[in-house]
C-alpha cells in the first residue's frame, strides 16, 4: 500500500507524465544526475540548457531508445510506472518523441511512414483533413521519396513534426523542433504544436536553444538542465531572458521563483 | 516452331508461377514467348505491336533469316568459352529469338518465361535478343520452376545485341525453387549511342546461382547499367556479378546491387569496370544487409583505367541493419519485426531501377510477398 500526500495526488492528476529523480548512464558515464519533474496537462513546458548537458538524453531515456541506462528514477505516465517497458509499448501508451536529428531510411517512403503513424497501412488512403495537414506542412511533394534522404534541416523538422501529430500523442517530447527551420515554417510548427496540446489536453517538452518559437505558442513553464539536474521552474521568457543576460550558469543562482507541482 | 493462337493453352499452374516472376496474362503484354523444360509452347506478338517487335524460337528464327545464324548466334558468347556453353552449343532444345524493329517503340513490356517443371531436368537454352537501330523497348524475362521439383538445373545463353541508338531494358526476375542449380551465361554488345539497362532480381532461396554477365561497350557513348536485387536465404549460393568492357569514346558503366543475406545464406557481388578508352566513366555501388551470423556476404569490386580521362569510381557497405532506424520506427508504433522488414523491404526498394511504373509496382509486390514469408 503506498501513502499518497496531498501534494502527491495534485501530481497525479495534472501530471500526464511525471519524472522522479531519474538518473541516467550514457557509454557507462552518468549524464543526468536526478531529474524530477512533472509535465501539466494542456500545457506546454520549455527546456533550455547548454549543448552536452543532457536535454537529448533526457527525451530519449523517458522514450526508452536503447543506449540510455536508467541507472535509478521513476518515469510515470498518468500515474503508472513505466519505467520499464519498451519503446514500443511507450509509443502505443502515447508518448511521442520528435528528433532533433532522424535517421535517413532509404528506400522507405514518407508516405507509407506517415500512414503508419495514423495506424493505417501503406495501402489506404489519407483522408482530406490528412492530405490538406500534409498540404500545410508543405510535404506534400515528399511523399514518394525516401524519409529524409535528401531533406534540408527545415523539411526534416516539419516530417517529424507532422508524425508526431499524425501519432496522436498525449506526451510529445520535442527535440528542438525549431533548429535549422525558415521563419514561416516556425511559426507553423508551434502553432500545430500549440493547438494540438490545446485540442487534445496533452502535454508538450520542447528543447529548445532560441526564444523565438515562445512567440508563436503560450508555453507555460520553462526550466535549465544543468550539470545533469533541473534548476529554475518558472516563465520562460524570463528564464531565457536571464539566460541571455546572466548565462545558464547565472541563470541558476536565482531559485526563488520556482512554481510549485513543477 | 510455329506459335500457337492462344496464351491460355499455357497451363495454368505455370501461370500461376509465372505471376511471382512478374509474368501475367497475355493481353497486358506486348508479346510473350513460354519455354516449359525443352520446348518452346508459346511465342507471339499481340498484334497491336506487329510490325514493331517480332517474337520466336530461336530455331524457328535461325530456320526464317539466315542472318541470325551468320550476325548473332555466338558471336557475343563465344561457344568455346567453357563446359557449360558447349553443352549449350550441342543440347540447347530452344530459347527465344526476340528482335525490335528499327525506329520501333514498344511502350508495352514483352515478356518470356523458361519453365522447368521436371525433376532432374537440365534444361539447356539460348536466347538472341536484338534491339536494331533507334529501337526502344522493355523486355521482362522469367525464368521459373514448378516449386515442388527438385534438382533440376538452368543453363541458358543469351546474347544481346544493342544497334545504333536503340534503348533495351531488360527486367529478370528469377523464380526458381530451392534445390536448383542455376548458370546464366550472357553477353550483351552496345554501339554507337546504345543504352542497355539490366534490372535483375532473385528474390528465391535458389541451391546455387552463378552469373557474370558481360557489357561490350563497344559504340561512342555507349552505356550499360546493371541493377540487381539480391535476396538470400534458406542457405542460397548467389554468385553475382557483372562486368563493363568500356571501349568506346565516352563510353559509360554504372552497377548498383542490394544484397540481403540470411538463414545461413551466402552471397558474392562481383562487379568489373574496365575504362579502356578516352573519356569513359563508370560507377560501382554495392550495399549489402547481414541479418544474422550464419550468412555471408561478400564485394569484389574491380576497377581498371586504361586511359588518363577514364573515370571510375564505386562505393561499398556491408553490415548489420542500423538499431538506430529500427528504434526510430519503433517510437512511430512498429514493433521490432515490423520495423525490420520495412528497413529490409526500403533497402531493396526497385525505384533504382527506374522501371516503367507497371512493371515497378508488380515487382514491389513480388519483394513484399518474398520478405514476408
Amino acid at each position: 500500500m503506498i501513502h499518497m500526500t496531498a501534494a502527491d495526488e495534485t501530481k497525479l492528476l495534472d501530471g500526464q507524465l511525471t519524472v522522479e529523480n531519474l538518473r541516467v548512464k550514457v557509454e557507462g558515464r552518468l549524464i543526468l544526475e536526478g531529474v524530477s519533474f512533472n509535465l501539466k496537462s494542456g500545457e506546454i513546458h520549455i527546456l533550455f540548457g547548454p549543448n552536452g548537458s543532457g536535454k537529448t538524453t533526457l527525451i530519449n531515456a523517458i522514450m526508452g531508445l536503447p543506449g540510455y541506462e536508467i541507472v535509478s528514477g521513476r518515469i510515470l505516465f498518468m500515474g503508472e510506472d513505466i519505467t520499464q517497458k519498451s519503446v514500443e509499448e511507450k509509443a502505443k501508451m502515447g508518448i511521442a518523441v520528435s528528433f532533433q536529428n532522424p535517421p535517413e531510411i532509404a528506400g522507405v517512403k514518407l508516405a507509407d511512414l506517415l500512414k503508419l503513424c495514423l495506424g493505417k497501412s501503406p495501402r489506404d488512403e489519407f483522408s482530406e483533413d490528412e492530405k490538406q495537414l500534409i498540404e500545410r506542412f508543405n510535404l506534400t511533394g515528399f511523399l514518394s521519396r525516401s524519409v529524409h534522404v535528401g531533406f534540408s534541416g527545415g523539411e526534416k523538422k516539419r516530417s517529424e513534426i507532422l508524425q508526431m501529430l499524425f501519432l496522436k500523442p498525449k506526451v510529445m517530447l520535442l527535440d528542438e523542433p525549431d533548429s535549422g527551420v525558415d521563419v514561416e515554417s516556425l511559426k507553423l510548427i508551434a502553432g500545430e504544436i500549440q493547438r494540438y496540446v490545446q485540442n487534445s489536453r496533452g502535454t508538450a517538452l520542447i528543447i529548445t536553444h532560441k526564444g523565438d518559437i515562445m512567440e508563436h505558442l503560450n508555453a507555460k513553464y520553462g526550466c535549465v538542465l544543468l550539470n545533469g539536474q533541473i534548476y529554475c521552474f518558472s516563465d520562460p521568457k524570463r528564464v531565457y531572458e536571464d539566460i541571455k543576460r546572466e548565462g545558464y550558469e547565472g541563470c541558476i543562482k536565482c531559485q526563488q521563483r520556482s512554481i510549485a507541482g513543477w | 516452331m510455329a506459335s500457337k493462337e492462344e496464351l491460355t493453352r499455357v497451363p495454368q499452374k505455370i501461370l500461376e508461377e509465372a505471376a511471382k516472376a512478374g509474368i501475367t496474362a497475355e493481353k497486358e503484354r506486348a508479346g510473350s514467348f513460354f519455354h516449359v523444360d525443352k520446348a518452346t509452347i508459346y511465342a507471339g506478338v499481340n498484334k497491336l505491336f506487329v510490325g514493331k517487335a517480332e517474337l520466336m524460337d530461336i530455331k524457328a528464327a535461325m530456320q526464317k533469316y539466315t542472318w541470325v545464324n551468320e550476325d548473332y548466334v555466338w558471336k557475343a558468347v563465344p561457344r568455346e568459352t567453357d563446359m557449360l556453353t558447349r553443352k549449350v552449343w550441342e543440347y540447347y532444345t530452344g530459347g527465344y529469338f526476340l528482335r525490335i524493329i528499327r525506329n520501333s517503340e514498344v511502350t508495352v513490356p514483352l515478356q518470356t518465361c523458361l519453365t522447368i517443371t521436371q525433376k532432374d531436368l537440365e534444361q539447356k537454352v539460348h536466347n538472341i535478343i536484338v534491339a536494331e537501330e533507334n529501337s526502344k523497348a522493355h523486355v521482362i524475362a522469367g525464368c521459373l520452376q514448378h516449386p515442388e521439383v527438385r534438382g533440376a538445373a538452368h543453363i541458358g545463353v543469351t546474347e544481346i545485341y544493342v544497334k545504333r541508338g536503340a534503348t533495351l531494358n531488360l527486367t529478370m526476375v528469377h523464380n526458381w525453387a530451392e534445390d536448383t542449380f542455376v548458370r546464366p551465361i550472357s553477353a550483351v554488345v552496345i554501339e554507337n549511342g546504345g543504352t542497355f539497362i539490366s534490372n535483375y532480381i532473385c528474390l528465391k532461396p535458389v541451391r546455387n546461382l552463378q552469373m557474370y554477365p558481360v557489357a561490350y561497350c563497344n559504340g561512342e557513348e555507349s552505356r550499360v547499367v546493371f541493377n540487381s536485387i539480391l535476396y538470400g536465404h534458406k542457405n542460397a549460393l548467389l554468385d553475382v556479378g557483372s562486368k563493363a568492357i568500356l571501349k568506346g569514346k565516352g563510353s559509360r558503366a554504372e552497377m548498383i546491387s542490394r544484397a540481403v543475406s540470411r538463414q545461413g545464406s551466402k552471397i558474392i557481388v562481383r562487379g568489373s569496370i574496365e575504362g579502356n578508352a578516352p573519356d569513359c566513366k563508370g560507377h560501382l555501388e554495392c550495399k549489402g544487409l547481414i541479418m544474422d551470423d550464419d550468412s555471408h556476404i561478400q564485394s569484389i569490386p574491380e576497377l581498371t583505367a586504361r586511359k588518363r580521362s577514364v573515370e571510375i569510381t564505386h562505393e561499398a557497405a556491408v553490415g548489420k541493419i542500423s538499431e538506430k532506424e529500427i528504434a526510430y520506427l519503433m517510437t512511430r508504433k512498429l514493433s521490432r519485426d515490423q520495423a525490420v522488414s520495412l528497413i529490409v523491404r526500403g533497402f531493396m526498394d526497385v525505384s533504382i531501377m527506374g522501371l516503367p511504373e507497371a512493371i515497378s509496382s508488380e515487382i514491389s509486390r513480388i519483394v513484399e510477398m518474398a520478405t514476408q514469408a
